[in-house]
């Protein structure tokens, strides 16, 4: 007898089709785009900044702009839904708290990462003096 | 009193590596009672239909972990999947990832060598102690380490791992589980030898956190995070290296 084992194949390309937990995995792995377009933007505001009055103000204006707004705004929600809430759920995961025999609930982490979250957004509204 | 039955339609992936050019798909109705699992069809399919199927299984109890199988997409071990959670059309595929031996057998040789290579054992590296004496080990010090000694090694994990799927060279959910196991265990000197295969490009950094292994093992012993926190330590333990403190040397 001859061992002829089947190697199924697997598409490279769509291979997150196979199931729903692939396709959220996929959609988290998709907000790349959006940090690499932040990214671009921050640059943008950077060189803006540095050549001139007028070219920042222009830049903060355009970011004013009704298109801009809901495109921030759709981001923001796309970033809470994939990135926010699902990482700091897992947070307990990656960083476990022992205490002797016992682990530290993990909702104490959570809650944790939430509060820093808070505490910074608050920081950073203060030194952009919205509050 | 007559033993209610309801009948089960299970399609089975067969795969004759003497005869087929491919596997196929074959049906059989199968009367199932109410406490039956999916390997109690699958026995019952052996018993009284066809006794050429191919499918391992020992236990029937959750750890031997050897009957871990596709039913209706989804790995699992058969012993702990009900029929009557499941409708009356049920497939059942081998693990996927894995090359098929045949019907519902799969080629473990991969994962089996990766484990081996992880030493997932525990490593002493001083003299043994006396004979009047044994490692000791505290509740708090095996509570950190406990949950992954659940781990059967029955590779569902790797069935529901997409970066498996797709790079075999990658270590893997449960391999990498066992390495933590023992990076864990206080009686343990292996954890620098094991860095070198962990910090190494097919180690824990391929790991993407799809979180899939975890949701699918059925021992609950949770090897995304166990992959999770040996990035941790791998990191926290390459900038001791860079900043020249004496690190873990065990």
């Amino acid at each position: 007898m001859s061992r002829h084992p089947y190697v199924r194949p697997i598409s490279t390309t769509t291979w997150y089709m196979r199931n729903g937990r692939y396709k959220i995995y996929v959609l988290r792995e998709l907000t790349s785009f959006l940090v690499m377009f932040y990214s671009f933007l921050t640059l943008f505001g950077l060189a803006a900044l540095a050549n001139s009055a007028e070219r920042w103000d222009a830049f903060l204006a355009s970011q004013q702009s009704t298109a801009m707004v809901v495109f921030h705004g759709l981001a923001l929600i796309y970033f809470l839904f994939f990135q926010t809430f699902p990482w700091f759920k897992l947070a307990p995961k990656a960083m476990p708290v022992q205490m002797g025999e016992k682990k530290l609930p993990d909702n104490y982490i959570i809650i944790g990462h939430y509060v820093a979250w808070l505490v910074v957004t608050v920081f950073i509204f203060w030194l952009a003096g919205v509050i | 009193m007559s033993i209610q039955t309801r009948q089960i339609e299970l399609e089975v992936m067969r795969y004759d590596p003497e005869k087929d050019e491919a596997p196929w798909f074959q049906s059989y109705t199968v009367p199932c009672l109410e406490d039956w699992v999916i390997l109690d069809a699958i026995n019952y399919v052996k018993d009284n239909l066809d006794t050429t199927l191919a499918f391992r299984w020992s236990c029937h109890m959750m750890v031997c972990g050897s009957c871990g199988m596709m039913v209706n997409g989804e790995p699992v071990l058969t012993c702990k999947t009900f029929v009557r959670e499941l409708p009356d059309k049920v497939r059942i595929e081998p693990l996927e990832n894995f090359p098929i031996e045949r019907d519902l057998v799969v080629v473990l040789d991969d994962v089996m060598q990766k484990l081996h290579q992880v030493q997932p054992y525990i490593v002493r590296k001083d003299d043994p102690p006396p004979e009047d004496k044994e490692y000791t080990q505290s509740r708090g010090a095996l509570a950190k380490f406990k949950q992954l000694t659940m781990c059967v090694n029955c590779f569902v994990c790797y069935a529901a791992c997409p970066q498996y799927a797709l790079n075999k060279d990658f270590i893997g959910p449960a391999a990498l589980t066992m390495a933590h196991r023992y990076n864990r265990d206080n009686r343990d000197q292996g954890k620098s030898d094991r860095l070198n295969i962990l910090a190494d490009h097919d180690g824990v950094w391929d790991c993407s956190f799809v979180g899939a292994c975890s949701e699918v093992c059925p021992k609950h012993v949770d090897p995304a995070a166990a992959i999770q926190q040996m990035k941790v330590d791998g990191a926290l333990e390459f900038w001791k290296q860079k900043m020249g403190i004496t690190g873990d040397k065990s």
